[in-house]
């Protein structure tokens, strides 16, 4: 029987004890010392969030593929187990063998939203391994970072000994066998190090030097180990139907935030949101065929027994054989109990048929991401999804039976006005009049629409990177001020308004686009109790402003100016594609107004094409078709499709808030 | 078609709730291919009903799992396919056809028939009953002294109130070793039916190449007894309990051993016993004498 890392004592006195103890469906087992790389994967939250996770779920495959190495997991204990390690000095373990992470060779840590950084210092701390990448010897496991926040690792860059920045799919194997190699050969961790350096897509910090100009920003960002690059070089699996899919995934005892079978059907989106990073940063756009889809379908609800599955991408209803997916899978399991859920889906006669097939119209919410309040600013960002089409689709719905819209909005885009910020108020109005256009005996009861407002954070890699943020107080008055119109609404009654916290907002923007000097703020914030900060129940504001005072750092400076156009960026090193040139462009497009077209639609020349793959290699694109311009973009998700963007953009504990 | 599973928990399922527990057989089911029968609606979910749930930090030989289904292979066949799809800690030891619904007289579910259950409560290693108690024979010296009194009384926290009760006839047999057990539980189980070591025997069937459920044959479907997964400690100290439980009297082991430390003054330690559930039984009205849930045809 399976030895547990902890006592029945603890693990009964803890919340939720399945968190720790492994030996779920599909765990990988396998003797460690028959294997001579011992990987564990780290994702600094909760395990039910973690667990969640695609990505680990891929590189747990990955890995776990070959008989040389073994791959664990690893997740942030909670408060109340965190309290008891500490407590009795008990060094934190992987859930498959219950082994200290501390005698394993690498720690890879995902880094999905900025708000998990301080989980990361508790996992290094709690595994007894030095915080500081620089007090690592050989005894300790190397680790590495990668993810979406490795798009600017700089915050961070102190505490990794490198990152990954790319696809698991592209280097992990590369990676693994240099270490081998190394092992072999008695090299030394800074040997490996600079040999790992020599590989596209790995970003060795202590390799290089940043110097700072006397108004703070950067005055040189430079190598200073020879052996490493001058620009890393992102990293992708360019076609994905060849690349590798975790078809057993793993299924835990207790209820995940995806407790369901998720099938990733395209990388990257083609619609070119300008506050958006993921569309950006996964450029080029690529799709998996409909054969590999079924076949991965098939194999995973057999492996798992989950009675869901989801499509997963950051925008469906541009997966050009979605049609064709959708039918197969209602047909092919729909009989047989399994419920099929389609986030990120444009409303049309083809989303409603589906769902109606799927779910109760009844229980069931449409959920629109309009993004801005009004087409000016809709523009702006590049969202392309117009009045008239938010109010077809909602007016289709309400006719089909649905009383339930969701709907999503950012404060604080650039360029926002306060008629901007009514327009929020006074679309959710109309959607409601359209609802009460039906004729009171074939109405479905009473319309209820959500307004739901995030605060605008500006992020590396999209076109505002250059943009000016809001502070807390601003958005906080922003969010009275649409508090107040909506309450001028005829509908009033029928609207509810929900918003996120500004202060953690405003904290996101600073890890977002922080340099190296911030990873001080970070430790001390850490130090002074910081943890499970993108909890709002354990966000402590005052904690991390002291940290900003003592360390001398101004938040204003990160997030309040509008940053010039020579300015160098923590993250300008990075090399992601998509390049700096384009942005400018885009940011000077979106002042001016001008909504750019999609990838299908035409090429903008962005940078992505050098991945050779993907969209850019389409037949017919790079080609302006006008009739494709005139389409209706409009992006609509069905409620489970909340749970992905609010994964994507980390705020999931917020679900629900006022 | 109604069938009873029987399976054992153990080893680190134990900190796996009955909720959990419930929906990881769904998933279970799925992997095995099982045809099992659905509500209807936009949210079909298995029709399944658990005899009484057990409490996280418990581990068992005998849970009970009634399960709708719409058509099935002979039980070994079933049995193998379930295990080959469950993880460590999980196994199952026992499927059965039961009669349907309408040769029932009238319609049972497995929780509604619990009535009363067996358990081994031992002392995990590195823990004292007390600074004088350090083995088995005080231990039982002890316990039997305890079980003397002329009644136990016990302040029973309900959702409600909080309420003084005797526990004492709630306890109907007491054993300290495997032996006595044995004998004890003979005079208290219905006679046509047999103790679990006879339970397994298919003599009666075991030539009958049909195990369709439409016979209403009874249907054994384990040739051995199952091995034992309770934890197995150095110290030896350990008491067999069989109590009172289900729906209209139910007393958990913990309350017993409670009663039992402050009988003897010494503070309870939550965490010092392992409790491990062996069986669950119905209990005959007119006789009073228990039936294993297995042994059942309803």
């Amino acid at each position: 029987m399976r030895k547990l890392a902890l006592s029945d004592e603890i693990l009964l006195s803890v919340e939720k004890p399945a968190r720790y103890i492994g030996g779920e469906v599909n765990m990988r087992v396998k003797d460690p010392k028959e294997t001579e790389i011992r990987f564990c994967m780290c994702f600094p939250d909760v395990y039910e969030i973690g667990m969640s996770h695609l990505g680990i779920q891929i590189l747990y495959d990955i890995i776990n593929k070959r008989d040389d190495a073994y791959c664990e997991r690893v997740y942030s204990p909670w408060v109340d187990l965190d309290k008891l390690m500490r407590e009795k000095n008990i060094p934190l373990f992987a859930l498959e063998s219950q082994d200290p992470i501390k005698e394993f060779d690498f720690l890879g840590i995902t880094l999905q939203y900025e708000m998990c950084y301080t989980n990361i210092l508790q996992v290094l701390e709690l595994s007894q391994i030095p915080i500081y990448a620089k007090d690592r010897t050989k005894e300790h496991p190397i680790v590495i970072g990668g993810g979406p926040c490795s798009y600017n690792p700089e915050p961070i860059a102190d505490f990794f000994d490198f990152f990954y920045i790319g696809e698991g799919e592209a280097a992990y194997n590369e990676m693994l066998d240099i270490y081998k190699q190394c092992k072999k050969e008695g090299k030394t961790r800074q040997e490996y190090l600079e040999q790992m350096a020599q590989i596209d897509g790995i970003y060795v910090p202590a390799f290089y030097d940043v110097k700072y100009k006397e108004d703070n920003t950067i005055q040189s960002f430079e190598k200073i180990n020879p052996k490493a690059p001058d620009k890393v070089k992102k990293v992708i699996a360019a076609d994905l139907s060849e690349a590798e899919y975790p078809t057993k995934p793993l299924v835990p005892f207790i209820k995940a935030t995806q407790d369901r079978v998720v099938l990733e059907i395209m990388r990257g989106c083609i619609r070119g949101c300008r506050f958006c990073q993921a569309g950006m940063v996964y450029r080029p756009t690529r799709e998996r065929t409909l054969e590999f889809l079924k076949e991965c379908a098939y194999q995973m609800l057999k492996s798992t027994g989950h009675e869901e599955i989801s499509l997963s991408s950051l925008s469906s209803s541009d997966y050009s054989v979605l049609k064709e997916l959708v039918y197969f899978l209602i047909e092919e399991f729909g009989s047989k109990g399994v419920n099929i859920s389609l986030p990120s889906l444009r409303i049309d006669a083809f989303a409603l048929d589906v769902m109606s097939k799927v779910q109760d119209v009844r229980k069931s919410s449409l959920t629109f991401a309009p993004e801005a309040g009004s087409q000016r600013l809709r523009d702006v960002v590049n969202k392309g999804l117009t009045e008239e089409a938010i109010l077809k689709g909602a007016s289709e719905a309400f006719w089909s039976g649905w009383n339930r819209v969701k709907l999503y909005f950012m404060l604080g885009l650039p360029t926002e006005n306060q008629e901007d910020i009514e327009g929020i108020a006074v679309l959710s109005d109309k959607i409601a009049r359209e609802y009460y256009q039906i004729p009171k005996d074939q109405r479905n009861g009473k319309v209820s629409i959500v307004a739901s407002t995030s605060f605008f954070v500006p992020k590396p890699f999209t076109p505002f990177q250059w943009s000016r943020m809001n502070t807390a107080q601003e958005y906080i008055e922003k969010q009275r001020f649409l508090r107040g119109k909506i309450n001028e609404q005829l509908n009033r009654k029928s609207i509810k308004y929900s918003w996120h916290s500004a202060e953690l907002s405003e904290l996101e923007g600073v890890l977002a686009r922080g340099d190296r000097r911030i990873s001080k703020v970070i430790y001390d914030a850490y130090k002074d109790g910081c943890l499970y900060d993108s909890w709002s129940e354990h966000f402590n504001v005052d904690k991390w402003i002291k940290a900003f005072e003592k360390n001398g750092i101004d938040i204003a400076f990160y997030n309040s100016r509008e940053r010039s156009e020579d300015e160098i960026f923590p993250w300008d090193f990075l090399d992601v594609g998509v390049t700096k040139a384009f942005l400018l462009r885009e940011y000077k497009r979106a002042k001016g107004e001008a909504v750019t077209p999609n990838c299908r639609q035409t090429c903008y020349n962005c940078g992505a094409k050098v991945f050779g793959g993907g969209v850019c290699f389409d037949e017919g694109c790079g080609q302006v078709l006008d009739e494709c311009i005139e389409e209706a973009n409009e992006e609509v998700c069905i409620e489970e499709g909340r749970q992905d963007r609010l994964n994507d953009s980390g705020e999931v504990h917020d679900e629900g808030k006022n | 078609m109604k069938v009873r599973i029987k399976f054992q928990k153990y080893g680190a399922m134990k900190f796996i709730g009955h909720l959990d527990v419930m929906r990881y057989f769904q998933k279970a089911f799925r992997r095995a291919g099982v045809d099992n029968e659905y509500t209807k609606g936009f949210s079909p979910h298995q029709i399944m009903s658990f005899a009484a749930p057990l409490g996280v930090g418990l581990t068992s030989d005998g849970e009970y799992l009634d399960v709708s289904l719409l058509s099935s292979d002979e039980p070994e066949v079933m049995i193998k396919r379930m295990n080959e799809v469950l993880t460590e800690g999980f196994r199952i030891i026992g499927f059965r056809f039961l009669k349907d619904r309408e040769e029932n007289k009238k319609a049972v579910t497995a929780m509604s028939l619990v009535s009363s259950a067996d358990y081994l409560v031992s002392l995990k290693d590195g823990y004292l009953v007390s600074p004088t108690i350090d083995t088995q024979e005080k231990f039982q010296k002890a316990f039997l002294s305890f079980m003397k009194q002329k009644e136990i009384i016990i302040d029973k926290k309900t959702k409600k109130s909080e309420m003084s009760v005797d526990i004492k006839p709630m306890i109907t047999m007491v054993a300290f070793d495997e032996v006595e057990y044995t004998e004890k539980l003979k005079s208290l189980i219905k006679e046509d039916t047999t103790y679990v070591e006879n339970q397994w025997n298919t003599e009666n069937i075991s030539d009958t190449e049909n195990y369709s459920h439409t016979e209403n044959t009874i249907h054994y479907y384990n040739k051995s007894k199952p091995e034992s997964m309770a934890d197995r400690y150095d110290n030896g100290i350990k008491v067999y309990l069989q109590l009172h439980t289900g729906s209209s009297a139910n007393l958990k082991p913990e309350l017993v051993l409670e009663a039992f430390c402050n009988y003897l003054k010494v503070s309870y330690q939550e965490f010092a016993w392992q409790m491990h559930r062996l069986e669950v039984y119905t209990r005959e009205e007119e006789t009073g004498l228990l039936t294993a849930l297995d042994q059942l045809e309803q």
